[in-house]
């Protein structure tokens, strides 16, 4: 397995099953851990029974450790070849589902590819990140800070998040470009940059109102006022609020959660988990489930920190926020902090998208830690 | 940084979920327990009504009811024309259940159909998951098995206010019914019960899971049994007729009321089921007033029936002896005023007992002249005159027992001799209900101050507890004889066809007049009282008791605008009298525990025998 002539680095590469051996163990157990909590919580909801969501999900988790696994230990390089194709993959899936995609949810999201359906929007998150780490790789930090090097990172982030919004997918847009900006971000662009691009924001807020469509609106406007309807788009919230609160310190116990086993909350299963969790598990739970993925993603950030290459260091500490975001936005959203975008928690809500979303991500984060010695040809991989 | 941001992200989460869970945990979890377990009342069984003797008079019976929530229904009317199929209901029912859903709040059901046969209600239940916002009930509903003769004591139920709504979450219950009139209102606490509770648990859609402990069984409310004696009071109402007419029976032993009836009657079935606009107006029309109490509320002119407690007046001030004469020529002179006796002829000379069993006016009109009217509204009150008795019916009136005090303060002018002339034959401003009338005889013919009772368990006064009457027996011997020859071969109230075999009975007739006699109409020839407008005819008066020595029971009658109390009441009072003792428990037995006998009749009658000479 010797490949130092064509990989042209300058230390001696691992073998495969060195690479597999040399993955941080621990913190792939509490991946494993988190999703087994995730099966417990569908067990729950399902009053007690694998079926009909527990066992699927185990099943999509084994398929998603696995391809995690394969992601971490494939040479980095390969990766950086693909940063570009995969955007462009990307977008094109974006715009068939635009043009052919099912009609689910209220909105065009899913793409049926006869045994699963994936969300385009989801994988986008992937590439973007990828697309940008490629693109600042590429630079050097005097180069990147020039204005006609900003008109790039703009048109990777915008288009495809333009896109997902007109889904419309409001929660998983603002992610792109959430993650994106980290990006611009960490490739050390000039931070009055951040402030103008902040103040437009705030200055394109009434256009992006008046495109939002009528039940997102409501979202938004209940968000800033939950009581104020509570037989309606309020009750969500409310409901949540008051299984949260009610699980109180210790939980009520596995199984004897009521808001859920009576119904009264909505999107258990997805959107909602983590209120059961809280709710059956209490504070205590609530808290160590959130240290768990804190834990696992502040190690994504110091893989990213710690790595040689720019490539590597962009997009690790970019899937890291971006994963990040996921469990903000859903843990702010069930507890009220933020309006309800319909964003799941990875690992344990129940889906394949986002599940999938996790494998690939993390599995390039840890891609990232197994070669996070190795440096790279600025103008692409090794292996052009 | 971005390690930081994560940091602070995570433990704005973290505060967060503290702030839900340990801040206010116990408001969410009580939230959170409201949300899931519902709690729903259990229906107490309503207390029943029986008479004395345990018949069963206001019963709960079984009742097989569909109701609608308006509020749950959605399409209101397609789900009624749905039921309607169903129940058979036609255009008039649908109206009336259409009209209900107008009036009342939205969260409160409505009756569709009650009284419904096993077949019709299962098949709605068939049908109920089509049929959104009905509920079907099993449940009890009030009957009165002899409702007509106890309409207006024991009252009815109607579906509750919306103040009552407000006030009583138990009166939300699916056709739970409040008592609107009579005892059902006056004793709604006792009669209610209380709710008992079960907490079920509930899904989001409402649906029952689970019932959860403790569940609070309700209580039964609490029965009332009257003193009232069906087969009397039956009898009595059969003897009133159609009349506008009222009777009352008291038991000489204890003061409970044996009869208190008022007619004409009505249904309170109807009531209680709701009754339709045009039965109520026919009942609120009609000049006989079917919905008001005779008995307690009707307040009526005595007549004669007072001349007992005038002739005691003017014993006690010693105005009189009763062996006083007077000469009655039909009329009697006062100033420029000429006063009338009924009978035009005069009754020539007569002593207090002739006066008493003619019952002549011009005997009254010499008393009265010699007498303060004071003196004889002072008698009337000691005999219950002037004074409510309250039976707990939640009405009736004390009637009006006048003198120069009311005078002066009520219309501000002097009294005048005239009028006192006019109140000792029961006319003038005189008023009483025919329940005084009947507490009056009684107290005559015991000389005890009986008081009225109408439910059994509220009888606190035991008949040995009676106070005696500050009246001189002596006096009230002589009275009372003078009622016993009312109803002998010359008095008024005899009866040719009575059997001489029958029972001494004591008794005073009563004609009352509605309208004031001119001259004129007295020159042209007094009109006979069937020959006048009915609401212009004198009201027919009769008290009196039985036997006559050793009394058990005291009557009044009242029939309004009846004509002359000898011809129409006093057979009625007869007639009654006669019945009570056929029914009570015989006089025999009851002189074995000399309750009565000790106390009444013996020394009087030792005395009497002596002053009737």
């Amino acid at each position: 397995m010797s490949n130092t002539r064509i990989f042209g680095s300058n230390r001696v590469e691992k073998g495969l099953l060195q690479r597999l051996v040399g993955l941080n163990w621990l913190i792939i157990g509490i991946i494993c851990f988190l999703a087994a909590t995730g099966i417990t919580m569908l067990y729950s909801v399902a009053g007690g029974d694998m079926e009909p969501w527990a066992s699927r999900h185990a099943m999509r988790f084994g398929f998603a450790l696995v391809l995690m696994l394969i992601i971490a230990v494939t040479d980095i390089r390969y990766w950086m070849a693909l940063a570009y194709p995969a955007w462009i993959a990307g977008l094109v899936l974006l715009i068939l589902v635009d043009v052919i995609g099912d009609v689910g949810m209220g909105g065009q999201r899913w793409l049926d590819i006869g045994f699963m359906r994936i969300q385009p929007s989801e994988l986008m998150k992937i590439a973007v990140v990828m697309a940008l780490a490629r693109y600042y790789h590429a630079m050097t930090f005097v180069q990147s800070r020039r204005l006609p090097a900003l008109l790039m990172p703009l048109i990777l982030i915008i288009v495809p998040a333009a896109l997902v919004i007109r889904q419309p997918d409001f929660g998983t847009g603002l992610t792109i470009i959430a993650g994106g900006v980290i990006i611009m971000f960490l490739a050390g662009l000039p931070a009055w940059l951040f402030a103008v691009g902040g103040v437009s924001i705030t200055a394109a807020i009434p256009i992006v109102w008046q495109t939002m469509k009528e039940y997102q609106k409501n979202r938004v406007l209940t968000f800033l006022n939950p009581e104020s309807d509570p037989l309606g788009a309020g009750y969500q919230i409310m409901q949540s609020k008051i299984a949260l609160g009610s699980g109180g310190m210790t939980g009520k116990g596995f199984l004897d959660g009521t808001q859920s086993h009576l119904n009264f909350l909505p999107e258990m299963k997805t959107d909602f988990i983590f209120t059961v969790l809280v709710e059956e598990f209490g504070l205590i739970g609530a808290l160590t489930v959130l240290l768990l993925y804190g834990s696992v993603l502040m190690y994504g950030l110091l893989i990213g920190i710690g790595c040689r290459n720019q490539f590597g260091r962009l997009m690790a500490s970019g899937l890291a926020m971006t994963l990040f975001f996921y469990i903000l936005i859903n843990v702010g959203m069930v507890m009220g902090l933020m309006p309800v975008v319909g964003v799941p928690l990875p690992l344990i809500s129940y889906g394949g998208s986002a599940m999938l979303t996790w494998a690939i991500a993390y599995g390039l984060i840890l891609s990232v830690a197994t070669h996070r010695h190795v440096t790279l040809a600025p103008k692409g991989s090794g292996l052009a | 940084m971005l390690a930081g941001l994560q940091g602070l992200a995570l433990a704005t989460l973290g505060g967060r979920l503290y702030y839900l869970t340990v801040v206010n945990g116990e408001k969410y979890r009580l939230r959170a327990d409201s949300n899931r377990t519902s709690m729903t009342l259990i229906v107490p069984e309503r207390g029943e009504f029986t008479d004395r003797n345990g018949v069963k008079i206001a019963i709960n019976q079984p009742d097989l009811t569909v109701f609608m929530v308006p509020e749950q229904a959605g399409d209101i009317s397609a789900t009624l024309t749905k039921l309607a199929r169903i129940l058979r209901l036609d255009q008039r029912g649908l109206r009336k259940v259409r009209r209900q859903i107008q009036q009342q709040r939205k969260f409160l059901p409505v009756t569709v159909a009650q009284g419904l046969d096993w077949n019709t209600f299962s098949r709605v239940n068939v049908e109920m998951p089509d049929l959104p916002g009905v509920i079907t009930d099993a449940g009890l509903s009030r009957y009165y098995p002899h409702g007509r003769n106890f309409a207006h004591i024991v009252g009815y139920l109607a579906s509750p206010s919306e103040d009552e709504v407000a006030r009583n979450r138990i009166y939300r219950l699916p056709g739970f019914k409040v008592g609107r009139q009579g005892l059902e209102r006056q004793l709604e606490d006792e009669l209610r019960g209380t709710a008992g509770t079960r907490r079920v648990e509930v899904n989001a859609v409402g649906r029952e899971i689970r019932e959860l402990p403790p569940r609070q069984d309700a209580a039964r409310g609490h029965d009332v049994q009257l003193t009232i004696d069906l087969r009397l009071q039956e009898f009595a109402l059969e003897q009133l007729k159609e009349e506008a007419a009222g009777a009352v029976m008291v038991d000489l032993e204890t003061g409970e009321l044996l009869a208190l009836a008022s007619a004409p009657t009505f249904d309170p079935n109807e009531f209680t089921r709701g009754i339709s606009q045009e039965n109520y107006d026919g009942l609120l029309n009609d000049p006989r007033k079917p919905l008001l109490n005779k008995c307690t509320s009707g307040q009526y002119p005595p007549g004669s029936t007072v001349k007992m407690l005038v002739a005691l007046a003017a014993l006690e001030q010693g105005v009189i002896t009763p062996k006083t004469e007077f000469y009655c020529n039909g009329k009697h002179k006062l100033g420029q005023n000429t006063f009338h006796c009924w009978k035009k002829r005069g009754h020539g000379k007569l002593d207090l007992l002739g006066g008493i069993s003619n019952s002549c006016d011009v005997y009254f009109y010499e008393i009265a002249e010699k007498l303060d009217i004071d003196m004889i509204a002072d008698m009337a009150r000691r005999f219950g005159l002037g004074e409510f008795f309250d039976l707990g019916i939640g009405s009736g009136g004390a009637g009006l027992v006048p003198d120069r005090r009311w005078k002066r303060d009520f219309r501000q002018q002097p009294w005048h001799l005239g009028e006192t002339l006019n109140v000792a034959i029961g006319q003038g401003a005189m008023l009483a209900t025919p329940l005084q009338l009947a507490i009056m005889t009684a107290r005559l013919a015991t000389g005890r101050k009986m008081l009225p009772a109408l439910v059994k368990h509220s009888v606190k006064t035991r008949p040995d507890s009676f106070e005696q009457l500050a009246v001189n027996p002596l006096h009230l011997r002589t009275v009372r004889r003078g009622m016993e020859m009312v109803m002998e071969a010359r008095g008024t109230a005899h009866d040719f066809r009575r059997k001489t075999s029958a029972i001494k009975q004591a008794g005073k007739t009563g004609t009352a007049q509605v309208r004031r006699i001119t001259q004129d109409q007295r020159d042209a020839g007094l009109l006979n009282n069937s020959e006048k407008p009915w609401r212009t005819r004198d009201h027919a008066l009769f008290v009196g008791y039985a036997p006559a020595e050793n009394p058990r029971v005291a009557v009044s009658i009242l029939v309004q605008h009846g004509g002359g109390g000898a011809s129409t009441a006093a057979p009625i009072g007869r007639a009654l009298l006669d019945k009570a003792l056929e029914l009570l428990p015989s006089v025999e037995s009851r002189n074995g525990s000399e309750a009565l006998a000790a106390n009444n009749s013996e020394p009087i009658l030792g005395a009497g025998a002596t002053s009737d000479e």
